[in-house]
Formats: C-alpha cells, structure tokens, sequence
C-alpha cells in the first residue's frame, strides 16, 4: 500500500513536469490548430538563454522576466519569418517546417553550450514539501506556477477581446475576418504566448532534469500526449492529463509484471488511445462535429 | 701488411659496406596499402554527430584537433594524417553506408574509434571481410575482444563487463550479505554491465533483489528511484549515463536513501555529474577509473594532463575540460598515433593490426598512473586496468590497488 | 469552456487531392528512367550500388505512405514499425529458420500487412492529430518490444541480428552488391506498378475519396471502414516489404535501426517528394539518404541545422514537393513543344 502511494505521489510530482509542457502544447494548438514539434526545443532554448544570463551575473528573477520577454518575441518572430510564408502550403509542409525548426534549434544550443548537463537553480528550495520526501518544495512550486498560468489561460480566453479573438481565429478564420480580425496577427500572438509558456515550463523542469539540449524532448511527448488526454481545447485538461500520465506511467512500471518497467511509455500511451476511443475529443474537450 | 694489400683490403671492406648499405635500403622498403603514402595516412571514423547520441559528436572533434596538433609539429615519420570523419547518427544502416563510404569511396587506411555498439556490431563482419581494421572501438562492450573471430577488430577502454567485475569484487569483499538494487539504461552498454555483474557475483548472484531499468527517453527517472528505495536495497549498483546519473543522485539525497552507491565509471565526471549533482549529495560514491578527471585539481600539476591542457588551449579551445568525452578523445588518438609511429615505412592493414597488437606499457597522457595499454596476439582489450575510488569533498580518492578485470568473450 | 458543448467545424481536407492523372509520370519519361536505372549501376562502384539499393529501399516505404496518407488521408507518424516488423521478420527467418532470403520478404510483407490492418481497426475512430498520436505510440513501441527481455532469444535484444549477406544465385559474376540492386530493382517496380493500378482501380477511388471528404464519401455508399483498414493494411504489407529489403541490404537489423526518427525522416521523404505522387516517393527518399551527406559536409558540427536550413528552402521553394517541380517541368515542356 506504501509503494502505491509513493507511486501515485511520485507520478504527481513527474506529472507536473508534463502538465506544464502540455499547457504550451495547448495554447499553440489554440493558435494554429497544429502540434508544434519544435516547442519543446524553443522551450530547451529559452531555458539556456536564462541560465546564459545567470551565468552572466543577472539575479534569477531578471533573467526570468527578460527570458520570457525574449520567448514571446522570439515565438512572433520565427513565425512571421518562417511560418507565415507557409500558410498557403499544405498543412503537412508546416509539419515538416516544425521538424526541420526542431533540427536547427537543437543543433545550434548543443553547439552554444555543448551537451555536458547544466545545474539549474530553483527559487523554492528542494528539501521536502510538508515533510514528504516525495514532492519537493520544487516540485510543489512547479505545481503551484502550473495551475497560475492555468488560471490566468482561463481567464485569458474567457474573459477578454484578444482571448475571444483568438479562439475565433483559430476555430473559424473565415468568420472571424469578416468580423474585422486580423488572422494573421492572432496567429503570430498564440506562437508568441506558446513560446512564453514553454520558456516557464523550461525553467520549471530545468532543477529536475538538469539543463542540456536534449532535456524537452521526451518531456515533449508526453506532454503532447497529455495535452491529447486531457482534450487539446481545454487547458484544465492539458494539467490533469499530464497529472493523470505521470500517474499511469509509474503505476504501468510498478504493477504490470515483466514487461511493465520496458513498455512504460507504450502502454501509457494505448490507454490514453483507449480513451479517445470512448472519448474522441479527450477528456475534457469539445467534441467536434464535422459537416460535409 | 704491404700498401697492396692494405688496398685490397679496404676496397673490399668499402664494397662490404656498400653491399650492407644496399641490403639494409632494401630490407627497410616502404609498403602501402589504400589510405597511406608517402606523404598521408588516412584515417577513417564514424561517430554520432547529430541524433540522440550527439553528446558523444565531441569525441570526433576532439580527435580532428588533435590530429592537427601532430601534423603541426611534423606528423608521423613525417606523414600527415587525414581524418576523415562522418556522422552515422547513430543509426546502424547509417553507419554502414558511412563506413562503406569511408572504405571504398575515401580508401582509408583504417576505421579508428568508431562509436556506439549498434554501429559496431553492423560493420564487424563487413570490416574483417575487407581486411580493414577497425581499431580502438569506442565502446566498452566486451565482444571486441575476439581476435579468433574478428582479428581486425579492437577494443580500447575497459569492458563494461571487467569494470563490473570489479564492483562485484569489492561487495563480496565488504559487505558479503548485501541486498543489491540495480539500475541500468536499457541498452548494450546497461545489459552489458549488468551481465558482467552477475557473472562476477557468481554463486551469489541472488543478492541482487531487483533489477530496474530505465529508457533514454524518460525525461525523470525520479521514480525509478522511488522504487528501488522501497525495495529496501542496501547497496545500489548504478549503472546510467550523466544525464540520469545525477538525476538519481539528486534524487536519492532527496528523499534520504543512503545506501552503498557504486557507479559507472561513465558517469563518474566530476565536472558533468558529481558538481551539477551537488558535491553532498555524492559524498561515499564509489566508482573506478582508469583516466584522469579534467576536473579534478589533484591533476592540475601532472605532466600528463598539462600537456593536455595545452592541447586544448591552442588547437581545441571550445573544447571542456571537464567533459570526460574530451578526455577519452585526447587519449585515444593518442593511442592511434603511437601505433603509427610503431608502423614506421610499414604501413599495411596487416602491419597497423600487428602493432596495434604489440603495445607494451603504452602510457598515454591521460591514463591513470599505473594504469598501462597492453596487448598481444590473444588480448586484445588494450586497456583493462582499473582503480577504485571513493568520492570526499569535491574529489574523488583513489584507493587499493590498481584491479585488472581482464575478461575474455 | 463555452456553453455550448460541442462545435460545429467545416473543414478542408487535411490532405489535398491529386488529379488522378498527374498520381504518375509519362511513359516516355518512365521508360527513360528505367533505363538509366538499367543501365548505371554496371559502370559504378560496388558502394554506389548499395547506395541507390537504399534509396529504392526507402523509396518503397515512402511510397507506402503516399498510398496511406495520400491516397486515403490517414496521417501516420508509426510506418517505423511496420518496417521494423518487416526488417525482423526476414532476419529472423533466414538466420533462425535458415529461409532463403526471396521468400522471407512475402513472408514479411504478409505479417507487416496483418499488422497495418489489425492497428487500422481501432485507428478507424481517430483522426488528424489523434491518429498522429496513435501511430506516435506504436512507432514509439516497437523498439521497445524488441528489446524485450524475454524475446531476446529471437530478436537478439539490444545487440540485435547479423544477417549473412545473399550471393547472385547460379554462380552469377556479379557482386552482391550489384545482385541486390537488380533484385531490388525488380521488387520496386512490382510495387510501384501495382501502387499505380492501385490507386487507379475501384479501391483507389474509394481511398480518395475518403481522403477528400470522409462523411461524403459513406453518405455515397463507400464502405468507409473496410477501405480505411485496408488502406492501412496495404501501406503496412509493402513498408513491410521494404523492411525486410533493408534487412538483407545492410546486413544488420538492431532496435536503434528503427527508432522514430525513421518515421520522421519517412514523413519529411514523402512532404518533398510531393504528397500522393508516386514517383515523388522516389525523390524524397533520395533526399532522405543525401541531404544528411550534404548537411554534414557544409559543417559537421551543426549538420542537424544545416539539414533543417536545406529543408525549410526546400519546402519555401516547392511547398508541394517533387510534383509541383514535375508540373513546372511539363507546362515547360509544353510551351516548348509548340
């Protein structure tokens, strides 16, 4: 019975680093209806140019702000230059555009500050959180940051004109531009805001897996398949898939016997498959229908 | 003796001379295969430059500047090297095409330290039917050293299976009623250690009471650990690469496991594991080494690693230190290039194999004092000597005797 | 988060249609190709050959995922594991079983095929992203299940299976090599034409026409679910195929060999070579195998960007791939001939 509940606690605390990612996954599927893969690398990116800053002298709090101020522009940036120009092409050619910006991100960190792992500080101390050694003060401080920007996403969409806006761009452009928005700008601001969620959630996950160019990139797949889990419109769903997969992962790797700890990821992923097959939309999100 | 004969006697000798003279140009003929002349030696190699294995790209790179640094100061027996590197991603179909490339295409002479077990095994076969070696493997997996079967392939670090040994040695030795955890990277490198553990456990290889693995692609394995401590293991065998290492070094600080900690001499990096780690929470590892640390200060005064030192600040200055891969890159080239000095006019496959075959008491700059590159006919893994050591303060200290875990396939 | 639970979406397709007429290219230029293809490899270099062996080899997987994606519309980022099982299946069978190698690959192609069409069952229900996700997974699975511990005995784990490379047969004077590309050479043009019959023939229809608009398509009759399963079968068999091609060619087959990278790189092969061209699969497969070559040859350090630079102009130039060059090509032509 210990074992379990060090397990489920356990899949809380890796859950929260995939809760965080999924998050992002969600604010760039709300912008541009797409999976960006490059996401986890610009998040891997931000986080080195943070710590470069700490490195330089700069207090924590500083190299934060400035961080996410260079991710938002840096998020606007990449897509007018490389991605507004393929918004005619097929949809698959973007995807290809997102490999090919994830080949260039990660050569170019691993050749800035090479592959040698980098301590990365936290602002919440890593002894036990309420005396369990299981969830660090950390990782209850990831958590917390996790559902702040969850809150502050939902009152982002709900409540205000460039939130509405947004989600009218990406779910009907055509209406939406005959209402007088500008498509193409809410596009460049749900990459932007994309980039800065995930430059947070880099920061975030840097303390626990230690900074190098390779950090994002399973961190990236589960919190796509998060993301998936929980319903790629809702942001609510994004953080309880990750909690949720983190949660499955580790009770998979304890309790299926010879294969569990090998398939780990595998079976993770046939049950979040198994849910959208009940549950086509995911968890929480809105079912679609389509018309011909 | 009249002046005539004294003549006589001296033409003679004159034309005895000549005759050894003319004998002895003979004898020191120079003999080429495809990749040397009288001007070049080329060298092949495959190493992972892009994929998911790019952190070891620094080896190549490390090895290019130090082939220049030997060209600069006049090359071997007045050779150049060329060195030609290409990247197989890590892929075994890559690697194939690369080193059909390398030795059909380029004509080199040889195929020096390519990377990685997968790309290994898929040119073995293809490398020995064309006779060409493939020297100085940079994996530590126990099967290079087959020169029955393989006789153009060849080792150069410890075997993952030797170093495990030893670990396994050293718990029968203090603490003969041990619960062993183990926890290893799912691949060649981790089975490979694992395997050599419970061989070198022997009868005893029930004390390991539970075998953990982990994937690359885990961002955390925080709950491996988690596991591992529940099980109520006494000693932990940890067998992962930097990466994870001090993840779970971390981890284990955090939540108050202190068990018996051996780790893999892969991770034992003061500079990328131990110090990102955090120096307390490392305190009492256990590890083996066969190299000096880059991080280390004990070596900042040894002759050895100064020269290395200067390597790196003028031919390899975005090259670390610290990283134990620059390390390894420096000595094995240096490894190479003693072996083709040994060739002298020499240079036929058949002759770098047999002189790579021959070293005796090779002391490259970077090994551990005592710790010396032998081989022969029947050994070959050059180097199979470790020492244990023990990690106090920031450093690591060395203890015991130097171990040879010498172990065959 | 709205009140309303449900959205009501019209979409484009997420694949667009190719003319049936332009899926292929002209006889005359077919022909031409063949002969060169004919021709080249007895004037070349043993390495050459094995070479463009690979590129037909990849492009025989490429190709493979046209039929799926662009001919029927069903994304899939898992093609990975079908050439695993196919890569497998043929090593296992000539190096336990002692089968001769030709008859592995039907063999392989059959179990791939079973494989593609059992996933293509619960895959029926997902789409776009969702697919993506599912195919993810199993490309994600299948070196796992390699390196499982207790298949070791077969599969050889992590240290994998050395395949003992053919002979010509009959005592032949040609190199192994150059056997293997004539060989391979004869299965991709089997493929290759009955792909084109294929997508030309009754089914083909009904896979377009579930690619263009899925609900349409069943309100018309299509039998949506049988074509989508066997959509997925038929790209799985011959991927399959190309699996246990490559398993005879390298010589080696290993988990890393077919990681999801290969997936990817099978992904971007059919993007540049134009989605739902047949021929297109071709070029991009070359482009999978030679542009890494070229990347790292402009710098080895950063061959990973360089690679991503080469890609991005490609798809800023061609955002339709090879086909949109093809077409360029014939309107060229045209205006020529007159």
């Amino acid at each position: 019975m210990e074992l379990f509940i060090n397990q489920i606690l356990a899949g809380v605390s890796t859950g929260a680093i995939y809760a965080c990612m999924a998050l992002a996954v969600v604010m760039i599927y709300q912008a541009i209806d797409h999976l960006n893969f490059a996401q986890g690398e610009m998040a891997m990116f931000s986080t080195f140019i943070s710590w470069q800053l700490m490195q330089w002298g700069v207090p924590y709090w500083w190299a934060f702000l400035i961080t996410i101020a260079v991710s938002f522009a840096g998020g606007i940036a990449i897509e007018r230059l490389l991605f507004k120009p393929l918004a005619k092409a097929p949809v698959l050619t973007n995807v290809a555009g997102f490999i090919a910006l994830f080949a260039i991100v990660n050569s170019v960190a691993g050749l800035i500050w090479d592959f040698t792992i980098k301590q990365y500080p936290t602002p919440f101390g890593s002894g036990p959180f309420l005396g369990s050694q299981l969830i660090s003060t950390h990782q209850a401080g990831m958590i917390g940051v996790t559902l702040l920007m969850l809150v502050g996403l939902y009152l982002f969409f709900q409540f205000t004109r460039i939130g509405l806006a947004m989600r009218a761009a990406a779910a009907l452009p055509e209406s939406a531009r005959l209402v007088g928005i500008n498509t193409s700008w809410m596009i460049a601001l749900g990459w932007g805001m994309a980039s800065a969620i995930g430059a947070v959630a880099g920061i975030l996950i840097a303390p626990v897996v230690f900074l190098e160019p390779n950090m994002m990139g399973g961190v990236l797949v589960y919190g796509f398949a998060a993301a998936v889990l929980g319903g790629l419109t809702s942001p609510l769903g994004a953080v309880v898939g990750g909690f949720l997969m983190g949660i499955f992962e580790n009770l998979a790797g304890t309790y299926i016997p010879a294969v569990g700890n090998e398939l780990k990821l595998p079976i993770a992923l046939a049950l979040i498959i198994i849910v959208l097959v009940f549950k086509p939309a995911g968890l929480f999100g809105r079912a679609i229908i389509k018309r011909v | 003796m009249t002046t005539h004969a004294k003549l006589r006697l001296a033409a003679v000798a004159a034309a005895l001379v000549a005759l050894v003279a003319a004998s002895g140009t003979a004898l020191a003929q120079k003999k080429y295969d495809t990749g040397a002349s009288d001007t070049e030696i080329k060298i092949g190699n495959i190493m992972p430059y892009s994929g998911p294995a790019s952190a070891y790209g620094v080896i190549g790179k490390t090895e290019e500047a130090y082939f220049k640094k030997i060209n600069a100061e006049g090359g071997i027996n007045g050779r150049k090297i060329n060195f030609v590197s290409y990247d197989d991603a890590y892929s075994p179909p890559k690697a194939v095409e690369q080193v059909r490339k390398l030795v059909e295409s380029d004509e080199v002479l040889a195929v020096f330290n390519p990377l990685g077990t997968p790309s290994n095994t898929a040119i073995q076969k293809y490398l020995n039917s064309k006779k060409t070696p493939q020297l100085f493997v940079a994996t530590g997996a126990t099967k290079w050293n087959d020169p029955k079967n393989f006789p153009w392939t060849m080792g150069w670090q410890p075997s993952y299976q030797s170093e495990a040994q030893i670990y396994a040695k050293y718990v029968l030795k203090e603490k003969p009623d041990a619960k062993i955890a183990v926890f290893y990277q799912n691949d060649d490198f981790g089975k490979d250690y694992l395997k050599g553990l419970k061989d070198g456990l022997g009868a005893k290889a029930s004390m390991i009471i539970i075998e953990e693995s982990y994937e690359t692609a885990e961002p955390s394995i925080d709950s491996h650990i988690v596991k591992l401590k529940a099980s109520g293991a006494d000693v932990l065998v940890n067998i992962s690469t930097p990466k994870f290492a001090a993840q779970s070094i971390k981890k284990m600080s955090e939540i108050d496991w202190k068990p018996m900690h051996l780790l893999t001499n892969v991770s034992a990096s003061v500079g990328s594991v131990i110090k990102p780690a955090g120096f307390e929470n490392a305190q009492g590892i256990i590890s083996a080494a066969y190299a000096k640390d880059g991080a280390d200060p004990q070596w900042d005064n040894d002759p050895g690693m100064k020269k290395f030192f200067a390597f790196l600040e003028k031919y390899f200055p975005e090259g670390n230190k610290i990283d134990g891969s620059v390390v390894y890159g420096y000595g094995v080239a240096q490894t190479l290039v003693k072996v083709l000095q040994m060739c002298g006019d020499d240079l036929t496959r058949a002759n770098v194999m047999k002189q790579a075959a021959s070293l005796r008491d090779f002391e490259p700059d970077t090994l551990l004092p005592g710790v010396k590159i032998n081989t022969s006919a029947t050994d070959f893994a050059p180097i199979s000597q470790l020492q244990l050591m023990r990690f106090k303060g920031e450093k690591w200290e060395l203890f015991g005797d130097i171990m040879s875990g010498d172990v065959t396939n | 988060m709205s009140a309303a639970a449900e959205d009501a979406v019209t979409e484009a397709p997420a694949v667009e249609a190719v003319p049936k007429r332009a899926m292929t290219l002209g006889t005359g230029t077919s022909l031409a190709i063949l002969a060169v293809l004919l021709i080249v490899p007895l004037f070349v270099k043993n390495f050459v050959a094995f070479q463009m062996t690979m590129v037909m080899i990849y492009g025989i997987a490429v190709l493979a995922l046209n039929i799926l994606t662009g001919g029927s519309g069903q994304f899939s980022l898992g093609q990975s594991a079908f050439y695993a099982l196919g890569a497998y299946t043929s090593a296992v069978l000539m190096e336990i079983a002692n089968v001769n190698y030709a008859l592995t690959l039907p063999i392989a192609g059959l179990v791939s095929f079973g494989a593609g069409y059992l996933f293509g069952k619960p895959a029926l229900r997902l789409s776009g992203i969702y697919l993506a996700l599912a195919t993810f997974a199993l490309a994600v699975a299948m070196p796992q299940f390699l390196k499982l511990h207790f298949l070791e005995h077969w599969t050889g784990g992590v240290q994998g299976l050395v395949v003992i490379k053919p002979d010509a047969p009959f005592g032949l004077p040609i190199s192994q090599d150059k056997w293997l590309y004539y060989f391979t050479l004869a299965i991709t043009l089997a493929i290759y034409v009955g792909s084109v019959n294929l997508l030309r023939s009754r089914s083909g229809r009904a896979f377009m026409s579930i690619r263009d608009n899925e609900i349409a398509a069943s309100a018309m009759g299509v039998d949506v679910a049988k074509y989508k399963t066997l959509a997925f079968g038929v790209s799985a068999g011959i991927t399959g195929i190309a699996g246990g091609l490559s398993a005879i060619v390298v010589a080696f087959v290993a988990p890393d060999s077919y990681t999801i990278n290969l997936a990817i790189a099978l992904f971007l092969g059919m993007v540049v070579g134009g989605v739902g061209w047949l021929p297109g699969s071709f070029v991009g497969a070359a482009f999978i195998i030679y542009v890494p070559n070229i990347a790292e040859s402009i710098n080895k350090g950063l061959s990973g960007a360089v690679f991503g630079v080469l890609l991005f102009i490609v798809i800023f130039l061609v955002p339709h791939g090879a086909r949109q060059v093809a077409i360029v090509a014939q309107q060229l032509i045209g205006k020529l001939r007159k």
